[in-house]
């Protein structure tokens, strides 16, 4: 048996992701690994290298958010990859009906949900703003801050009831909201009201909340009637893709008070975010950062890796998902 | 209760105001500039049976002003906490106070969870980045926060606020809380045993005096570098300097704050830090919550009015 020196090459790996020194490491120590940042090479080019090798890649770990897209062009390009690891629950920077499979992460909808948690109280309760109004001096210049509207019992409608809505529904059960959803099915096992579909929810819902996947069926889901149907004392939430709502008209809502405010988390072209919205004190603004939790890189990291030598080994992928 | 001569101490509440005016004799302290108020008090004082008072420290009730005034039956609080009021003094004058409990439970729970999330994960502060256009000058980067769900959350005071907190946090996955009952001692070595084995400690409990300071320095160090802090109870709760050191030397992780030792006094210190969000005293602060307590105000004061038992007594 060849010593691990001199022995077996390790598999390869193409990496298409910024990361930290200690899990580039980790994965050297277990793979041979394509470096596309480092490398300074254009897409193209290095997916051609890297499928020229004698023993090209088979695996690639790609970062979320669109940077990089796993489309056909990218397969065609390196056919020898059968495995695609990516971070954050979204898919939609990888064509699934293209791929084999791909591993995700199940960990990240707690950190989502308790974001989504918190935008929601900043909105309806204005915490971000209060913050702003005492840090200015205003409270002893100006008194008490004004009332705001109360979360608990408001009606909540969810866009989307995967393991991210699934995880609000179940906290904000505990705040005694109402909960209700929609997504393309009804969730046999789900103890919430279904609509069947977005409007219907919105015109249901003193708050919506948009937890789906991007694809085609949810691109601007929440569009100029989803947003008149949740009406002026509604507020919305966003902590799933930009695109998921049509951005132009939400800011034109919130400027003509046809909602009532809006915690987001993403946007249409990130990291750009409406200046109209910055003025605002009923929205909370943050950077796309709901899953970003040192406890969740950690874990990420884990199971980034953990996918990778459970493919290599022949056995099951630990978070797959399957093309629909 | 037409006849009734109550006295508002400070403006607390429109409708509240307009209510007051329009079914009691409403007499406001405020008319009189603050340095003719003990004239004020002596025209009026024959007439005044009733006073009714906000919350939070200066809200009034204090010896001096039960003193003034003779006729004085009933202190009225638009506040579920009533450390303002001297019940000393009360009791000895055959006084009757009543407080708002229950009403504003949901709502301060709602916010202290709110603060308990916005500490570790930094949402004002992600908000105060993202408008001033420090997203986009930094190229998308934003760093890491530290997660919420799952952590271990100690309630200090598991009272009405303290129950409702805790059936909150535990959808979060937070573990079992625990409570800290605060036996009649000054140095209590439980809460800082509490401390130890919390990622955050909340703060409920009732304006008593033996819960003055019960947030010391042990208990501060205790809960360390990567411990969280929410005060939704009293300023008076906590060794305010003490937290203020540590949060601004980095001994203590961060803090979510509704109430300080002298309000609207908040230190410059914490003004300045990151890893702190700031509430000016707003956990009932709902419309529908202020309408409950000014609802029940009234009801309590109609009840004494007509000789009725009072519905959230105090003394």
């Amino acid at each position: 048996m060849a010593s691990a020196a001199t022995g077996a090459a390790k598999p390869g790996l193409l990496l298409l992701r910024r990361t930290d020194a200690t899990f580039i490491a980790a994965l050297r120590a277990r793979f041979r690994v394509h470096d596309f940042y480092a490398s300074g090479a254009a897409l193209p080019d290095y997916l051609t290298a890297a499928a020229a090798e004698p023993d090209p890649p088979r695996t690639a770990l790609v970062v979320a958010g669109g940077a990089i897209l796993v489309d056909a062009a990218f397969l065609d390009a390196v056919p020898s990859v059968g495995c695609v690891v990516t971070t954050g629950a979204g898919v939609d920077h990888v064509d699934l009906a293209q791929c084999a499979r791909r591993g995700a992460g199940e960990i990240f909808s707690v950190d989502v949900a308790d974001h989504a948690v918190g935008l929601l109280i900043g909105v309806l309760r204005r915490v971000a703003a209060a913050d702003r109004y005492v840090r200015a001096g205003l409270w002893p210049a100006q008194g008490d801050y004004p009332l705001t509207t109360k979360l608990s019992g408001k009606r909540v409608g969810i866009i989307g009831l995967g393991s991210i809505g699934s995880q609000i529904a179940k906290r904000l059960q505990a705040f005694g909201c109402a909960i209700s959803y929609h997504s393309r099915e009804p969730k046999a096992f789900a103890p919430y009201r279904y609509l069947p579909d977005a409007h219907a929810l919105a015109a249901d819902s003193d708050a919506l909340i948009v937890a789906c996947a991007l694809n085609d069926a949810t691109r601007r889901i929440v569009g100029r009637c989803v947003l008149d149907a949740l009406g002026p004392n509604g507020v919305l939430v966003n902590i799933a893709r930009g695109v998921n709502v049509d951005e132009q008209e939400l800011v034109a809502a919130l400027q003509e008070g046809r909602i009532a405010g809006a915690g987001l988390d993403v946007f249409q072209n990130e990291p750009h975010v409406p200046p109209e919205l910055r003025d605002m004190d009923n929205v909370v603004l943050t950077a796309h950062e709901a899953v970003f939790t040192e406890e969740s890189r950690a874990n990420l990291q884990e199971l980034m890796i953990g996918n990778l030598e459970a493919f290599f080994s022949g056995k099951p992928l630990l978070t797959p998902v399957l093309p629909p | 209760m037409e006849s009734l001569g109550v006295l508002l101490l400070r403006p607390l509440d429109t409708y509240l105001e307009q209510e007051l005016d329009r079914r009691c004799r409403l007499l406001r302290l405020w008319d009189a500039p603050h340095d003719r108020r003990g004239e004020f008090l002596r025209a009026h004082a024959l007439s005044i049976r009733a006073v009714v008072t906000g919350g939070g420290s200066g809200a009034g009730g204090d010896a001096e002003l039960i003193d003034a005034l003779p006729r004085l039956e009933i202190i009225v609080c638009y506040a579920v906490g009533f450390d303002h009021v001297d019940l000393t003094r009360c009791r000895e004058r055959g006084v009757r106070v009543t407080n708002t409990p229950d009403v504003l439970t949901d709502d301060v729970a709602d916010l202290a969870v709110g603060l308990a999330i916005d500490a570790p994960r930094r949402i004002p502060h992600a908000d105060r980045y993202v408008r001033a256009g420090l997203w986009k000058a930094n190229n998308g980067y934003y760093g890491l926060t530290n997660q919420f769900s799952g952590k271990r959350v100690g309630i200090i005071g598991l009272g009405r606020i303290g129950l409702a907190i805790a059936k909150r946090v535990e959808g979060f996955g937070c573990p079992r809380t625990r409570q800290q009952a605060y036996p009649n001692y000054t140095y209590l070595p439980t809460v800082v045993q509490l401390a130890a084995v919390s990622d955050g400690l909340v703060v409920a409990c009732s304006p008593k005096e033996q819960s003055r300071g019960i947030v010391s320095r042990e208990v501060i160090e205790a809960l360390g570098p990567r411990g969280v802090l929410v005060n939704v109870g009293r300023g008076a709760h906590v060794d305010q300097p003490e937290l203020v050191a540590a949060l601004a030397e980095g001994r203590l992780g961060g803090a979510g704050l509704d109430v300080f030792e002298a309000e609207s006094d908040v230190p410059q210190v914490l003004m300045a830090l990151d890893n702190v969000v700031l509430a000016p005293h707003m956990g009932s602060g709902t419309r529908e919550t202020r309408k409950a307590m000014a609802d029940l105000v009234l009801a309590n004061l109609e009840a004494h009015a007509l000789s009725k038992p009072l519905l959230t007594p105090v003394v």
